[in-house]
């Protein structure tokens, strides 16, 4: 299982048409991702890592290449096996939680489910299980304004591992969290990452954030200027 | 899929409650005036048909005709010249079924220490036949009656009120224009007529007897009008040729003379009456309907905003799964909901208010199941219809853009 590739990528580029004609956001990106990595995706604002990541998520399309999510070319899908994949190939985690602020802290976990056709009783009992692992148990009938940010984040971690993901896509999911906060949920990824097998890609602008991973992947201006160890990859910035 | 959906889109109109109530509220408003229009426009045709009823169906009635006398002409039954005889030969003819010659006038009535004017019908059995006239209690007068010209009378409830008030009328004397008259039946109660007239208040006698014995006549045997019923509402065109041909062959009239009588279609102006009815509750309804167009576009209006207020759920929601047609779905339901929630208030709405003017204004109204039923379909039609727009709009939106939305 160790080696499997979870993401491929080749020659991967997205340009987005603007009045001004067509603008390049990711340029020729060629990546492998395999099963239980942890990799951090850093960049400045602009370099194409949140288009990067929405392609990866099958929130958005490359303009040209490849990209093979678990096996399967995204380009040959149609929209119900891409939101298919969304919802039980992937789980999203975002920088701004994204609960539904209307429904309660179990309802919130258990909607994926409600898009994979599960029963009542079987939501209930993951999203118990669910807010349980991550920590909050009894919160069930809570609404997300009732509870703090990393609190939040949390929750939007348990409806991300509701439908037993490979794969988690965090886009700065530690950004709006003050620093203790922030490694509680780094090291909720972590043992995600170890315990469970999940492949994890988190996109952060911080180091102290990346060094929870194991690998590290640099954008600058659409293209990766490094891939490869987390150290090194701290390294090489430091003269820039 | 379904029922967690159901519970989401009632929960999203729980959010807004004011908003939700106040769409609803159009909703409301055009299925309940569908229904009371319906309701008004279907009591309207009812009495009509019902004024329609009472007069007898495929009637004619035959009067004499007009004539000129030293240039003054003088308007229709003016010159008695019909006879019974006349009614007797159009009986034979094949396309009538029954016919009734009607010498009328009015009397004064006495009952014991009660007194009454009322009109005063000489008639045959067969009138009531031709006006589909059944007696509730005693007996019609027999034919042999008209022959021998019996001082016999049928009464219609009106009269029987104003005379008897509590007693049994059968059997009992009467006194018409001062002679003797057993009374031998009682009519059954026939409303009014579409002129508005009391349609009971009035007394039925063998016509020889009102000829030769209460009114009197300078042309003996001669009737004012002949009531004639076809044998169909198909045969009311032959009928009306074969009567024409009839009369004017018994009546000796040269090819270029005038007709001496006068044959009026009572029914076809009962059916155009009937019509201008018709049209007027289709008016009604279409009028109140244009209520409900706008209920709908109210649904459209706030969907739309809704979907704009909501384009970060519905980012969120494609995020982790959702598919177009479950968004769709999603958005569709809350429309139905607002749409059905609506009626159902509205068709409660609609039949009090219905009731209300039925005991207020004391107008006839008529809910049928049909109307109901036929408001409640449209109205969740219409629901559907401009909530999919909205839907399909939301359904559509692109992820990383609905996501982004702030």
């Amino acid at each position: 299982m160790a080696d499997t590739t979870v993401i491929r990528t080749e020659h991967l580029s997205k340009q987005y048409e603007t009045e001004a004609g067509p603008v390049p956001v990711l340029k020729d990106v060629n990546l492998d991702i395999r099963a239980g990595e942890f990799v951090a995706v850093m960049g400045p604002s602009g370099s194409g890592k949140s288009t990067f990541m929405n392609i990866l998520g099958c929130l958005d399309l490359p303009t040209s290449g490849s990209y093979v999510l678990d096996g399967r070319d995204v380009a040959t899908l149609d929209k119900n096996q891409l939101a298919h994949l969304r919802n039980e190939v992937i789980g999203f985690v975002f920088q701004g939680y994204n609960l539904l602020p209307r429904a309660t802290l179990a309802d919130n976990v258990a909607l994926p489910m409600v898009y994979a056709g599960a029963s009542r009783e079987k939501r209930a009992a993951m999203a118990r299980d669910l807010l349980a692992r991550v920590g909050l148990a009894d919160y069930e009938r809570y609404a997300p304004n009732q509870i703090s940010g990393g609190q939040q984040q949390r929750v939007a971690i348990a409806r991300a591992l509701i439908n037993s993901p490979r794969l988690i896509l965090a886009d700065e999911p530690t950004g709006n969290l003050d620093s203790k906060t922030s490694y509680e949920i780094m090291k909720l990824f972590v043992a995600l990452n170890r315990q469970d097998d999940i492949t994890i890609v988190l996109v952060t602008h911080e180091a102290d954030i990346a060094a929870y991973a194991k690998r590290l992947v640099k954008f600058v201006d659409g293209r990766v200027i490094h891939d490869g160890g987390v150290a090194s990859g701290m390294a090489a910035e430091a003269p820039a | 899929m379904i029922a967690p959906m159901l519970a989401e889109a009632w929960h999203a109109m729980g959010a807004n409650r004011l908003r939700a109530f106040l769409t609803m509220l159009g909703m409301m408003i055009g299925v309940a005036a569908v229904i009371m229009m319906m309701a008004i426009g279907q009591g309207a045709q009812f009495m009509v048909d019902q004024s329609i009823a009472s007069m007898g169906s495929n009637l004619f009635i035959v009067l004499s005709g007009s004539t000129t006398a030293g240039g003054v002409r003088l308007g229709s039954g003016a010159t008695p010249t019909l006879t019974a005889a006349d009614a007797d030969a159009i009986a034979e003819l094949p396309s009538i079924r029954a016919v009734a010659p009607v010498s009328p006038g009015s009397a004064q009535l006495v009952y014991g220490a009660n007194n009454w004017a009322t009109s005063v019908m000489g008639t045959t059995p067969s009138y009531l036949d031709v006006r589909d006239w059944p007696v509730t209690s005693g007996n019609v007068f027999s034919d042999s009656d008209v022959r021998a010209g019996s001082r016999v009378v049928l009464l219609g409830r009106t009269v029987v009120k104003n005379l008897f008030v509590d007693e049994d009328p059968v059997g009992k004397t009467i006194r018409v224009k001062q002679s003797p008259f057993q009374v031998i039946g009682v009519l059954a109660a026939k409303g009014q007529s579409l002129d508005g007239r009391d349609q009971d208040d009035t007394v039925l006698i063998p016509v020889t007897t009102a000829q030769r014995k209460v009114f009197g006549s300078r042309f003996p045997g001669t009737v004012r009008f002949i009531m004639a019923q076809a044998t169909s509402a198909e045969a009311m065109a032959v009928a009306e040729r074969d009567m024409a041909q009839l009369l004017r062959q018994r009546h000796h009239l040269p090819d270029r003379a005038d007709n001496d009588f006068d044959i009026r279609n009572l029914t076809a102006l009962a059916n155009a009456q009937a019509e201008t009815t018709r049209v007027m509750s289709l008016m009604l309804g279409a009028i109140a309907s244009i209520s409900l167009l706008v209920g709908g576009i109210g649904i459209m209006n706030i969907m739309l905003v809704s979907v704009t207020e909501r384009t970060r759920e519905i980012g969120i929601r494609v995020a982790i799964g959702a598919r177009e047609r479950d968004i769709r779905l999603q958005f569709l339901l809350e429309a139905i909901i607002i749409s059905v929630v609506g009626c159902l208030v509205g068709v409660i709405l609609g039949v009090g208010a219905a009731v209300a003017v039925n005991l207020l204004a004391k107008l006839a109204v008529v809910i049928t199941g049909a109307s109901i039923v036929l408001a409640f379909c449209v109205a969740a039609a219409v629901g559907i219809f401009f909530g999919f727009y909205p839907a399909n709009k939301a359904a559509r939106l692109k992820p990383i853009d609905a996501l982004r939305y702030q």
